[in-house]
């Protein structure tokens, strides 16, 4: 009981407790997570172009693309965007006359590196969910006289959407579970917040397990929300199984 | 694209792969043992085996790698007095014994539900074949259900392997200097990030095509029977 009340008052809302800042640690996690997805939403959806593309360079260079992201280590990818970028912001800097260090801003590089990784994977969802929609329904738009831009907007993106959903799902888990090792640049995330708590107070057990409880609590209220956004997409679709 | 210090950092790099191979090895094995394990908990475990393998993936899926490693390495190192008495402490200070488990835990959820997904396929009419040959239990598991369903879990947890090769990385952040420690070494001493990921990258890619590679081979091993017969000779 004691261990429990303790424990209460290092993760609470009290003078000495630390809850205020995992909570607001846990908001950055969910942004940093939450900006490199879309920005990965983006970038894969440029790639699915690519890979969809009638020219085989761009089809081969997307495919490199996902080959070499989907088998290299996060953290690599992480460390060339924080230490890549500050070397390239250091040499811009260079050009206008200052020779100092330019540190990368961590929540950038957080959202670069996330949106990097996650594009390769969110283009393989969307390239599986365009080869889902049916021939027929494109031909039609094609057949009422659709010029490829209200085509797309109107007909392709709402179906790709569709069944990518559960797929996106999936990624978005990824993106969240990745967005701890952006602690290694500094940035004040919930990893990151854990480690600084577990410095100060010398409870390393307390406040990461209390990290897993909250990664929990992100990720099981995401699958609600995902699996809600399914039912929802879903509706006026019969499916056969 | 300066060719000679990539060399030198691939030489560089090169001394670290054993250990990022070794950590693979070790928590694959170990992870796929435990793995086998609960799912079979959770087919024949009953309402309770259910619920706890449900718990347990739940855990380990939904939080990340490296926060579990953490929690092992640093939050452990918490109740030292009481590892040491227990005689355990000899394997929680090592951060490599630290980062095996955290692995091996967690790539357990993982294949866990891969191979209860190839348990389950296995189809009634085969396990129905089984019994009206006289096998029982565990001979009728041993040489029907787990080869079939073992074929059938193969392609996914392939992913899994390969997805594990890849976390391995994070074991550097518990100070393990294997491929990717090393790296990240190298770039914030050299500060040039984009050589060492190229070669970084392409040591972690040609360990992936191979086992990839090794995978299509024990797959075509074990599906004799999908093989196209060769043309009779008469």
């Amino acid at each position: 009981m004691e261990l429990i009340d303790r424990y209460l008052v290092l993760v609470g809302f009290g003078e000495t407790g630390w809850g205020a800042l995992l909570l607001s640690a846990a908001a950055m996690t969910l942004g940093v997570s939450v900006c490199g997805f879309l920005t990965g939403t983006i970038l894969g959806s440029v790639i699915t172009f690519m890979k969809l593309s009638r020219y085989m360079v761009l089809r081969w260079l997307a495919d490199g693309y996902t080959t070499i992201l989907r088998g290299v280590p996060d953290l690599l990818v992480i460390y060339l965007f924080y230490f890549g970028g500050s070397a390239f912001l250091g040499y811009i800097g260079g050009l206008f006359g200052y020779h100092g260090f330019i540190g990368m801003p961590a929540f950038f590089t957080g959202t670069l590196a996330l949106g990097v990784v996650s594009a390769a994977y969110q283009s393989e969802v969307f390239r599986g969910a365009f080869k889902s929609v049916a021939g027929g329904e494109l031909e039609a738009a094609s057949a009422v006289g659709m010029r490829p831009w209200p085509k797309f907007r109107r007909i392709i993106a709402p179906l790709v959407l569709r069944y990518a959903i559960p797929g996106l799902g999936n990624t978005w888990q990824l993106v969240l579970k990745e967005s701890a090792l952006i602690s290694v640049t500094g940035l004040v995330e919930l990893l990151r917040q854990s480690q600084i708590a577990a410095g100060s107070t010398r409870r390393p057990f307390e406040f990461y397990l209390t990290a897993v409880v909250l990664y929990l609590v992100i990720t099981w209220a995401s699958s609600i929300v995902f699996r809600h956004l399914e039912t929802r997409t879903l509706r006026g679709t019969r499916r056969a199984l | 694209m300066d060719f000679a210090f990539m060399w030198d950092t691939f030489l560089t790099l090169l001394p670290g792969l054993p250990l990022t191979l070794e950590l693979a090895a070790t928590s694959i094995l170990a992870g796929g043992i435990l793995a086998l394990v609960i799912s079979l908990i959770a087919v024949v475990g009953g309402p309770i085996g259910r619920g706890f393998t449900r718990g347990y993936v739940f855990v380990f899926r939904g939080s990340p790698l490296l926060v579990q490693m953490f929690l092992i390495y640093y939050g452990l190192g918490q109740f030292r007095p009481l590892l040491q008495e227990l005689g355990l402490w000899v394997i929680f200070r090592e951060p490599y014994w630290c980062a095996v488990i955290a692995l091996t835990l967690n790539t357990a959820a993982y294949s866990s539900e891969i191979f209860r997904g190839g348990l389950q396929a296995v189809s009634v009419q085969q396990v129905e074949a089984a019994r009206a040959c006289g096998m029982s239990g565990l001979l009728m598991f041993r040489r029907i259900v787990l080869p079939i369903a073992i074929r059938q879990a193969l392609p996914a947890y392939g992913n899994e392997v390969i997805l594990m090769l890849k976390a391995t990385a994070l074991a550097s952040v518990i100070t393990i200097m294997e491929v990717t420690g090393l790296a990240g070494k190298l770039i914030a001493d050299s500060f040039r990030a984009f050589e060492v990921f190229i070669v970084a990258g392409a040591i972690y890619l040609a360990v992936t095509f191979l086992v990839t590679r090794l995978l299509m081979i024990i797959e075509f091993w074990l599906s004799p029977h999908l093989r196209m017969r060769p043309p009779s000779l008469t």
